[in-house]
């Protein structure tokens, strides 16, 4: 519904969005496509021959690529599985008439402005260290041997700090959602003799699918990436227990400089994450619709 | 300044033909209605004289000039929007100066021509209010005082008044009908609404399915429309239409009879019914009479009618008034209006 | 529900709401508690709330020890420069998806989108290789360059829904006022679309000022901003605690406070325009 001249306007100001982001995208994708068929070692200078699917062979014969493999599964649906059910229970009780609600969501507002570095930071030192974390404290006092977190569940224990992390999103956005939940149709269920669960389930939950789609589209997006919190505080370990694919693949090129081999860990990773992203986009396709 | 010449004019969007073919002209100072049921085109085609829409094939000129493919600030049009379009953000004062800032009007000739458009819109003490603070009505005058101060050679209007309530539009009604008189401009005004078109309009434009079906004066369309969906979208209630039997040399399919002709009789007349539905106004009386073989027909009485729910009635129309449709649903003038 | 019954829940609803709040706040609270103790006390195992020697000890060494400024500043720089440099880019594309839309416009959001999927391991080498090339590594320009990109389909998309509220009719007024496009944009979009505009611009800031990937690889000295400054904290000089509780409050305190302040524009901004 436009004139010529502005669709051919429209098409100039979406140009450098889209010029940018598809270089962002082609030129060092086809890069790492490349270097995934090369023997090439940043400390081995040599002439980089090709070694055909070489490199992949290796990379998904690594008995530490199932290993991340699984602990990225692991990483994304704990921490998705504890954000969303905490963030519905959380939303349910912001929602009621409490005094001081603001500062309440403040509170639980803040833990998504600390950053990755220094959140894993706190929490394994000042928390989960096994002589003097807080834990280890408490522990103490109520007479139990303290955890050794980072070593005996380092897996489940950065579940726990990305949770802390991303409750407050999740929280917040389905507050929101639930805000926005007609009254009268709660009432009316009253009237029709509805409990508290049958409101929930059969109200408010379906009201809720599109932010819950929302919170597991992006959170999704961020956590298949996570990082820092593992570089901080396990470095992948021990041995590969809480590695996942994007840890791995920067130890393999940009700890072991085996950019042949990180390349072809990348091309899978991207594969991977299509997967999941298509997945993902039928998921949000159908619910982020109108 | 402020004739409009349509010229063949046609838009499709993709396979979908929503303007055919269409030629149209408006004279200088004339108010014309564009009519007609949602989706017919009239919208659109405002929207291409505007320069809002592109035009697929055809011309249209504004003061014999084509103006085409000029873009909609060049065309010297003003229009008011159906949900007013105000600037949120600004005051009502900056409203109605934006359009002379773009312009670059002098600073001093703007505060004259604002405090003269807020005078005649009734409007000076509001100048500095933001449109969140205003009523619909209120809102509507920002609209058009942002439209007037630009001296446009053509107002264009998107139903206006579709948004205000009953009494209100009334009023607004009033007021675009005095500004007209008073501006002496050429006003095209798009509504769905036929009591607007027969009120206020110079000329009407019935449109249906992307063609205009006809133009006229409201009495030329009222008392004679070329077809039956012009009889019986013009009028208010609804044209009676009943069908009949075509007889040998008689090429009548059908008969229009508005509810304001049909007279009940005590005498035999055309018609005999039951009263069903009977709805007082006050000043009027609508009956609805049930006829045996031809359906309900709406009747238009005096206000004292004291006919009740299942009383038998006759009913009966002067002949003149009655119209006959041929079998595409065209009038046949020479039975219709003798 | 009579009167005393709703007051009750009300109260219980209230004390477990303050309980989880707080639970969720503590290691913040705790954190910057600790900034203020000594090391001795910080490690002692039965820790006191407020009664210890309130010190500032720790930040005097803390700022010793490294350039908090530099890395603060690069944060800054980095966070605030590649948001702006999105927005003019993003603006003018959410334009064009939410005014102008064509049939292909729901593809390309999604599109755009999915670029947010590609996981930056993906192009870890190569950039890595390029940036290293182009004399990009370590510098603030650098990591402008690569925040502006890694948010840009995050503010094209947030842009576009707020853009998408806004009735097209407001725009044609101004088109038909004689507004050129650049003035439609200034004078009209951008003023109604303000909150929306501050809410985008605000997540990105925090997203990029906490991205904690490209700002660990892309950086050594020069450019390296809080996160890479407080990563340097992993053991074991973590085991001091109150240092490390007073690094990381210097790192986080500056989004802590915008965030606060912006309440309100971030919880709009949160669900990136997915839920209104």
């Amino acid at each position: 519904m436009a004139t010529t001249q502005s669709r051919t306007l429209a098409r100039v100001m979406l140009l450098p969005s889209v010029t940018l982001l598809l270089a962002w995208m082609i030129v060092p994708l086809c890069m790492t496509l490349y270097f995934s068929f090369l023997d090439y070692n940043l400390l081995i200078p040599g002439d980089n021959e090709f070694v055909g699917l070489l490199n992949y062979e290796f990379f998904l014969t690594d008995p530490a690529f199932v290993e991340s493999f699984f602990n990225t599964l692991l990483l994304v649906g704990g921490v998705l599985l504890i954000t969303l059910t905490c963030g519905i229970a959380l939303a349910i009780l912001l929602d009621q008439a409490i005094w001081g609600r603001n500062y309440v969501r403040i509170m639980v507002l803040a833990p998504f402005f600390v950053m990755p570095t220094v959140s894993a930071l706190v929490w394994k030192n000042m928390f989960m260290n096994p002589v003097n974390g807080l834990f280890a404290h408490l522990a103490n006092w109520f007479g139990v041997a303290p955890i050794d977190f980072f070593a005996e569940m380092p897996l489940l224990s950065i579940v726990l700090i990305v949770s802390w992390q991303w409750l407050p999103f999740a929280a917040l956005i389905l507050l929101t959602a639930i805000q926005s939940l007609d009254r009268e149709q709660l009432e009316a269920a009253e009237l029709d003799g509805a409990g508290p669960f049958s409101k929930f389930y059969y109200l408010v939950l379906p009201h809720l699918s599109r932010a819950i789609t929302a919170v597991i589209l992006i959170e999704t997006i961020f956590l298949l990436s996570i990082f820092a919190e593992i570089l901080v505080t396990t470095s992948g370990g021990p041995g590969y227990a809480s590695t996942n694919i994007t840890y791995l693949i920067y130890t393999q090129s940009l700890l072991q400089f085996d950019v042949g081999g990180g390349s072809a860990g990348g091309i899978v990773a991207v594969i991977i994450a299509n997967i999941v992203a298509i997945f993902l986009m039928r998921l949000i396709g159908k619910n982020l619709e109108s | 300044m402020g004739s409009i010449n349509l010229k063949q004019v046609t838009k499709s969007f993709g396979d979908v033909n929503v303007i055919k073919p269409l030629d149209l002209a408006i004279k200088n100072g004339e108010f014309i209605v564009f009519v007609g049921p949602s989706g017919c085109g009239k919208s659109t085609l405002l929207r291409m004289i505007a320069g809002l829409e592109d035009t697929t094939s055809g011309t249209i000129e504004i003061d014999g000039q084509d103006a085409t493919n000029m873009p909609p600030a060049q065309r010297g049009l003003a229009m008011v929007f159906q949900s007013y379009a105000l600037y949120p953000h600004m005051s009502v004062r900056a409203n109605i100066a934006f359009p002379l800032k773009r312009a670059k009007v002098d600073p001093k000739v703007i505060d004259e021509k604002i405090a003269a458009a807020a005078k005649i819109l009734n409007l000076t003490d509001y100048l500095d209010r933001k449109p969140g603070q205003l009523s619909g009505g209120q809102r509507q005058r920002v609209a058009i005082g942002r439209a007037i101060v630009r001296q446009p050679s053509a107002f264009l209007f998107d139903e206006p008044l579709s948004n205000l309530d009953a009494s209100l539009r009334v009023n607004m009604r009033l007021e675009i009908s005095e500004l007209h008189k008073s501006l002496a401009t050429t006003m095209i005004y798009v509504t769905h609404d036929q009591v607007e078109a027969m009120t206020m309009a110079d000329r009407i434009a019935v449109f249906n399915g992307g063609i205009i079906e006809q133009v006229g004066t409201p009495m030329e369309l009222y008392q004679k429309p070329i077809n039956r969906f012009v009889a019986g979208f013009i009028g208010s209630p609804k044209m009676n239409f009943i069908d009949v039997s075509p007889k040998h040399g008689d090429p009548t399919h059908s008969l229009g009879v508005r509810p304001e002709h049909l007279k009940v009789t005590t005498e035999k007349g055309l018609w005999r019914g039951t009263v069903g539905v009977v709805e007082h106004l006050g000043s009027e009386t609508f009956l609805h009479v049930n006829v045996e073989g031809v359906g309900t027909l709406t009747i238009k009485d005096h206000g004292d009618c004291t006919l009740q729910y299942g009383d038998t009635v006759n009913l009966t129309a002067p002949k003149n008034k009655i119209l006959h449709f041929d079998a595409n649903g065209q009038t046949i003038a020479s039975l219709s209006w003798q | 529900m009579n009167k005393q019954n709703s007051q009750a829940s009300k109260l219980i609803y209230t004390l477990l709401a303050w309980i989880i709040g707080g639970l969720i706040f503590f290691p913040i609270f705790w954190t910057l508690l600790t900034s203020f103790k000594t090391e001795a006390e910080a490690i002692s195992a039965s820790p006191s709330l407020f009664m210890f020697d309130w010190t500032l000890q720790n930040y005097i060494d803390v700022l010793a020890r490294s350039p908090y400024f530099d890395h603060f500043w690069n944060s800054v720089v980095i966070s605030f420069g590649s948001s702006l440099v999105g927005l003019l880019i993003a603006v003018p594309a959410a334009w064009s998806m939410a005014f102008v839309q064509n049939k292909r416009t729901k593809n390309l959001l999604m599109w755009m989108l999915s670029t947010k999927m590609l996981p930056p391991v993906g192009v870890l080498v190569p950039i890595y290789l390029l940036f290293r090339d182009f004399g990009l590594l370590d510098t603030q320009l650098g990591l402008v360059i690569v925040m502006t990109l890694i948010n840009l389909p995050i503010m094209v998309w947030m842009l576009y829904t707020y853009f998408k509220e806004i009735p097209n009719e407001i725009l044609e007024a101004a088109r038909m006022d004689g507004a050129s496009i650049g003035e439609e944009i200034f004078h009209v979009l951008l003023p109604i679309a303000l909150p929306g505009i501050a809410s985008t611009l605000l997540l990105n800031i925090i997203l990029a000022w906490n991205e904690a990937f490209w700002t660990l690889i892309l950086t050594a000295a020069n450019a390296a901003p809080l996160t890479a400054f407080i990563a340097s904290y992993s053991s074991p000089e973590g085991l001091f605690y109150a240092k490390l509780s007073a690094a990381s409050a210097m790192a986080i305190a500056p989004i802590l406070i915008l965030g606060w302040f912006s309440q309100k524009q971030l919880v709009r901004g949160l669900s990136f325009g997915a839920v209104k």
